[in-house]
């Protein structure tokens, strides 16, 4: 028989003489590597919904959003300065060669009604460049039209899930909705999109006439915010940098003085989102190396332990001619096989509470490969880190006072 | 074959306990020839484990010299010192020291798991264990684990582990010391049969009648041979018929 079977063979066999102690013994390991495990694989899914749902507001995506307010010294926080007008976006429009399209957009929440069905729904007014913004086609009907804008037109086009909620499998295309008992004519359908980062359901939407929104619905006279698409990725910082200078010039903000808006990239958001993950990731990443040191510990604890019990057959070993490199050999790798079994329990725990977060945060599932071998090459560390002492120890007894023991 | 197995000139193991020395052995010499069945005898306190330990290899003597085989082995280190244990040395223990919740046949081919001499393959170990259960006639019980083994039974299995690795000297210490008279008896004709086909049998014990079963005494008293003779009336154990005593 060769040498490593039987000492793999002795090592399953010494610890599921104590299955108890052994899965104890384990459980710190079994934490640790979970959370490896999880750290990666969540890390990773939340990084690519983050980029999905980022990527689907639209390629080269910007936002102007108003800005701070300074009244007599103490900043108001973000929104609450209502300068941009329907000028700056015609004049970005104009003047903005690295923009291709922008739109006006301004939001708010209504009632909809549709024969005994109503639903409540967030309402986007757009102009005709929203679809092309937001990069959403229509799954039927059509967009609404520059005309209906200029007009205030009552249409509407209605999200996926606003369909189904108000329609059911009736085709809602030139059927009338009520909007805060306003009637609309729906004209088109999106395409459905899926949750976003937030978890929010970019479906539950209604998107009519920027026009319509804002003088029927809202009666207001200020621009909620303003999207734009920048010509090419590579334009995304100079179609910033343009907006920014032209606002400045039409907000009459002399030089020094903070901008009275907010210019929010795709990019930018994608950093933020970045940022994120990365802050949980440290979270559980520290969670994971503490539980993997007090399994450790608990391996070392354990392997002493049983170094003592098994006094006797070690020194019986080396009576029959085990050298101390046999004997550090046997615990050396009892104290591995505790760790990688650990570790193997741990990855199947830590994919488990995976799929259960991606599948309450609407995550994509990316079980990582190199996750798992990461986690193999960790609880393998810990094993013979820990494990190396006690087998030293036992490697190290005098046969003559080992047979002795009692 | 005239070179002895064992050959020990003015043996000395000093232990030392803080301040004192003890004198365990003082100046101890004997040779023992192939083919010969020694009995060891003494008080507690004579020297014969301290001797027992350094034949077996098991300590080192702080001056004289031992050759085993025909091998100086009283200056090597652990590892020299665990391979000519595996290699030359048969060891028998008074509480027989088999491996728990292993079954016979795998406590039998242990010695053979530490072997550097002999590379066998599985079946051949395996073979080799049965055969040497087989001599000891337990070959039939090689899968019951020491805990469904009698005491006799379990010192039987040692023997055969002991034999496995073809040692130059078998070293019993008080094999019968934790059986009944009845089982030492059985245990003392294995010996004998061992003895008969060839082997070098070294014993410690404390016992006279056991004493008798081998073919010479050497008697310790305070770290010195007191007395060296050859046994006239020698006992013999013969096993019962049909070699399967349990």
């Amino acid at each position: 028989m060769t040498k490593t079977t039987n000492i793999l063979k002795v090592a399953f066999r010494a610890l599921g003489r104590n299955k108890l102690r052994s899965l104890l013994t384990a459980l710190g390991i079994i934490i640790g590597v979970a959370c490896v495990v999880a750290t990666i694989g969540i890390g990773e899914g939340a990084r690519l919904q983050a980029e999905n749902n980022l990527r689907s507001l639209g390629t080269n995506f910007l936002m102007v959003f108003p800005g701070t307010m300074t009244s007599g010294g103490a900043r108001m926080g973000m929104g609450t300065s209502s300068k941009l007008s329907e000028d700056d976006v015609e004049a970005i429009r104009r003047e903005v060669g690295s923009v291709a399209y922008v739109s006006a957009a301004i939001r708010t929440a209504a009632q909809t009604i549709y024969g005994n069905q109503n639903w409540s729904t967030s309402i986007q007014g757009g102009e005709v460049d929203w679809p092309l913004i937001r990069s959403w086609n229509l799954s039927s009907g059509q967009f609404f039209t520059d005309a209906d804008n200029k007009a205030a037109s009552k249409v509407c086009v209605l999200g996926n899930t606003v369909a189904t909620n108000l329609f059911g499998s009736e085709d809602p295309i030139g059927k009338t909705i009520r909007i805060k008992n306003i009637p609309f004519k729906v004209v088109g359908v999106l395409e459905p999109k899926g949750g976003s980062t937030m978890g929010q359901d970019q479906d539950d939407v209604i998107i009519a006439p920027y026009q319509t929104v804002r003088k029927k619905i809202m009666g207001t006279t200020a621009v909620g915010s303003i999207l734009a698409s920048a010509a090419s990725n590579d334009m995304v910082p100079r179609a910033q940098e343009e907006i920014t200078a032209l606002l400045r010039q039409r907000h009459k903000i002399s030089r020094g003085q903070d901008d009275d808006f907010m210019i929010r990239s795709q990019t930018e958001m994608l950093q933020q989102a970045e940022e994120q993950s990365r802050t949980m990731s440290a979270l559980l990443w520290s969670i994971a190396g503490v539980s993997l040191l007090v399994g450790g510990i608990g391996i070392m604890n354990i392997m002493l332990v049983s170094v003592t019990e098994r006094t006797r057959e070690i020194g019986v070993r080396m009576a029959i001619g085990a050298k101390g490199s046999d004997i550090r050999a046997q615990f050396l790798v009892e104290a591995v096989v505790l760790a990688i079994a650990g570790g193997a329990i741990g990855i199947g725990v830590g994919i488990g509470i995976q799929k259960l977060v991606a599948r309450f945060a609407g995550w994509p599932v990316s079980v990582e490969a190199n996750a798992i071998s990461l986690a193999f090459v960790f609880s393998a560390l810990v094993g013979i880190t820990f494990g190396f002492y006690p087998a030293l120890k036992a490697s190290q007894l005098d046969p003559i006072e080992a047979l002795r023991y009692e | 074959m005239s070179r002895p197995v064992i050959r020990i000139e003015e043996l000395t193991r000093i232990y030392t306990m803080g301040e004192s020395e003890v004198r365990a052995l003082d100046g101890v010499s004997i040779d023992v020839e192939p083919g010969e069945f020694v009995a060891i005898m003494g008080p507690s306190g004579s020297g014969k484990s301290t001797f027992m330990n350094i034949v077996g290899c098991l300590d080192r003597p702080t001056a004289g010299r031992y050759a085993l085989d025909g091998v100086d082995v009283s200056g090597l280190d652990r590892d020299a010192r665990a391979e000519i244990r595996n290699d030359k040395i048969g060891f028998v223990f008074q509480n027989f020291n088999l491996l728990s919740r292993t079954n016979a046949l795998e406590n039998v081919e242990l010695p053979l798991l530490y072997s550097k001499k002999s590379k066998l393959t599985d079946a051949e170990a395996r073979s080799r264990a049965l055969s040497c259960l087989k001599r000891v006639g337990l070959e039939d019980r090689w899968d019951h684990t020491s805990a469904q083994l009698s005491g006799g039974q379990q010192q039987r299995v040692a023997i055969a582990r002991s034999l496995v690795n073809d040692p130059a000297i078998l070293l019993a210490d008080e094999p019968t010391g934790n059986l009944d008279s009845r089982t030492s008896v059985e245990v003392m004709a294995i010996f004998q049969e061992l003895n008969e086909e060839g082997k070098t049998i070294v014993l410690i014990t404390h016992e006279h009648d056991i004493s008798e079963h081998a073919k010479r005494v050497v008697t310790f008293r305070d770290g010195k041979i007191l007395s060296d003779v050859p046994i006239e009336h020698r006992r013999h154990a013969g096993r019962p018929a049909g070699r399967k005593a349990s």
